[in-house]
């Protein structure tokens, strides 16, 4: 049925160097995506881009946990908000940053964009609620063929005002679908604090369909991987949908330059985000050795998807 | 068998043939087995593949797009087609989408089935058409029940493409007979198709010696062609009929080879006036044949308004055999 357009173009400097250490691992990644992103805000206001576009900065660890524990037939449905997952779960920065820049090399030939990508395991699209039942779906295609293949939907916070969410919850949990919703709390829906957008209790909006909640507040990749793994082999073991519900914070704009949010709220989480929480458990030496091989790589990505037709 | 039961046939013929396909629905296990009856049985004999489900179309039609993406054949019904606007953002935003926005590496054959149609008195939430706003969704293929097409026919075509379809099913066939062409004739009337979804045409005559095309799809068209074969019985006026099985995107080609022989054109259909399936028709005729038209194209819907529980009143909105009638008459 698919057809890939390209392989996924992945570099090591970008996804992990095999041999390293997992701590080094997991701060190359998130490094990446980060840096991917900062590199995608600079070449907005190059005027390098059209249109725009959604970063997840300061939620890097979220991806890169939850990635961690899916394999081969595991499929990944996400949003708007995307960039961070497709990264984590591909590595394919030249296709993504090449679709981006709407090139035809780009993972779906520029047509999709920034937040409608598709490949092999991956999909997204820029409706909130609707990508819930979709991965819902692809679970019930799961358990019908019989395989223990897990299908995670990535949603945020503002996600949960839109009803379908609620219609999927309770037909994924009468019918023990093997799906992860992971949502993450980045405390502002666009502009929007969460005070303003969500009455009642946060995991009684899943526990009310006799979903388990897995809460954690934390950016702590090591932390928000640890959960995820026992989540997912749940699911995996088909105990039926669950839920890991992680509070963490959107550093950046919502897209481009959209941001009215108290400076001093935005400050304080720059004290806690993923890279200075993990990157502690670096040496400063290779921490640095990282950043410099992260760098160069995407400094070639850029190049190559530069010179794109 | 009436068409509830052929169409009950065919989805259990898909069921067996094909393990792909998944039956999604309000009420559709049995014993009740649908509202209208026409899954009855399947639910015992495919307990996997038929799910009767909550009361949750926009769920409905999201996890018929997530098992479509995953290469199942989902068929959805929706109970009443006034509930398709609870469909509406994954049809337009998701199933429709997938396939041409990620550059073809995925599709989404999602197969909607809408019990539609009034004529009951059921009232203004149960009583609707509402495909006129699905016409023109890119992507979407738009096919309507009738009484000259089989339904086999028109599910094997849909499970052997990969796109995505909104099947409007008029309530008021379920109990009917099919009425296929034998021979060449429906009846009276002679009849030829063409296309793979065939486009049905007809009429008493020759095409040569027909003085208006109608065009109608679904239950209106069994009530159109009571008429013309009527009219032409009694009172020698001669009327080519045009039945298309997909109503959305059109095939217009049957439709101006009819009228640039009658050089008149009715067309019929239930959906409120205004912004219609007839609008787009006479918007085409005319930039095809504006000059061979010998009259304005002649656009009978019902009435812009809800639709009303009270025989008389609801007869006073929908379109019915009087309004066709009338129009035929004058236009011939």
């Amino acid at each position: 049925m698919s057809t890939a357009l390209a392989p996924a173009r992945t570099d090591e400097r970008l996804t992990g160097v095999p041999g390293e250490p997992l701590d080094h691992r997991r701060y190359r990644r998130m490094r990446f995506i980060r840096r991917f992103e900062e590199t995608l805000l600079q070449l907005f206001e190059e005027g390098a881009l059209n249109g725009t576009t959604h970063a997840c900065i300061g939620q890097e660890a979220d991806a890169v946990a939850v990635t961690e524990h899916l394999t081969e037939g595991d499929h990944i449905f996400s949003n708007h908000r995307c960039h961070g997952h497709y990264l984590a779960h591909s590595g394919d920065a030249l296709g993504l940053m090449a679709e981006i820049m709407g090139k035809e090399a780009g993972v779906c030939r520029g047509l999709g964009g920034s937040q409608h990508i598709c490949a092999p395991g991956f999909k997204s699209n820029g409706v909130q609620g609707g990508i819930v039942p979709n991965a819902a779906g692809i679970a019930l295609a799961n358990q019908l063929s019989g395989n223990d293949a897990v299908s995670v939907v990535f949603i945020g916070d503002g996600t949960l005002g839109e009803g379908v969410v609620y219609e999927t919850l309770n037909m994924a949990s009468l019918w023990k679908l093997p799906l992860l919703v992971v949502c993450e709390d980045n405390r502002w829906a666009q502009s929007t604090p969460i005070a303003a957008n969500m009455a009642g209790s946060f995991p009684g909006r899943f526990s009310a369909f006799g979903v388990p909640v897995r809460s954690v507040d934390s950016t702590d990749v090591a932390e928000i991987s640890q959960a995820a793994g026992q989540e997912i082999a749940a699911v995996r073991a088909g105990e039926g949908p669950r839920v890991l519900l992680i509070h963490t914070y959107r550093l950046c704009h919502h897209s481009k330059s959209d941001d009215e949010r108290p400076e001093q709220e935005i400050a304080e989480r720059w004290l806690v985000e993923p890279l200075v929480v993990h990157g502690r458990r670096l040496s400063d030496s290779d921490r640095l050795r990282i950043d410099d091989e992260v760098e160069t790589a995407l400094g070639e990505v850029v190049a190559t998807a530069r010179a794109l037709p | 068998m009436i068409f509830a039961k052929e169409l009950g046939d065919t989805l259990r013929g898909a069921l067996t043939d094909d393990q792909r396909v998944v039956l999604l629905g309000e009420d559709i296990a049995d014993p009740y087995g649908g509202a209208f009856k026409v899954t009855r049985g399947l639910s015992t004999a495919f307990p996997a593949r038929v799910r009767t489900t909550p009361i949750s179309e926009g769920a409905i039609a999201g996890v018929s797009a997530g098992l479509a993406l995953a290469g199942y054949r989902p068929i959805a019904e929706v109970m009443f087609g006034d509930f398709l606007t609870l469909m509406f953002d994954q049809v337009v935003n998701h199933i429709t989408k997938y396939q041409t926005m990620y550059a073809d590496q995925a599709t989404c054959p999602v197969i909607i089935r809408a019990a539609t149609g009034g004529h009951r008195g059921y009232g203004p939430t149960h009583s609707q058409s509402l495909e006129k706003h699905f016409l023109g969704v890119p992507h979407l293929r738009v096919v309507a029940a009738s009484l000259y097409h089989d339904p086999r026919v028109v599910f094997a075509d849909f499970l052997r493409r990969d796109e995505p379809v909104l099947y409007v099913e008029h309530k008021l066939l379920y109990p009917q007979h099919l009425t296929l062409p034998v021979n060449g004739m429906v009846g009276d009337l002679i009849a030829t198709s063409s296309g793979m979804l065939p486009t049905v045409r007809l009429s008493a005559v020759p095409r040569e010696d027909c003085t208006v095309s109608v065009l109608a799809y679904g239950y209106q068209a069994h009530l159109a062609a009571k008429i013309v074969e009527r009219l032409a019985i009694e009172e020698e006026i001669f009327a080519e009929l045009i039945v298309p099985a997909q109503i959305a995107p059109m095939d217009w080609a049957p439709v101006l080879s009819s009228v640039t022989a009658t050089r008149s054109l009715v067309t019929v259909e239930e959906g409120a006036g205004g912004w219609s399936w007839g609008a787009e028709a006479a918007s085409v005729v005319s930039r095809e044949l504006f000059g061979t038209l010998r009259r304005p194209v002649d656009v009978v819907a019902s009435e812009p308004t809800i639709i009303p529980s009270s025989k008389a009143k609801e007869s006073a909105v929908l379109v019915g055999s009087a309004q066709i009638e009338a129009a035929i008459r004058r236009a011939s």
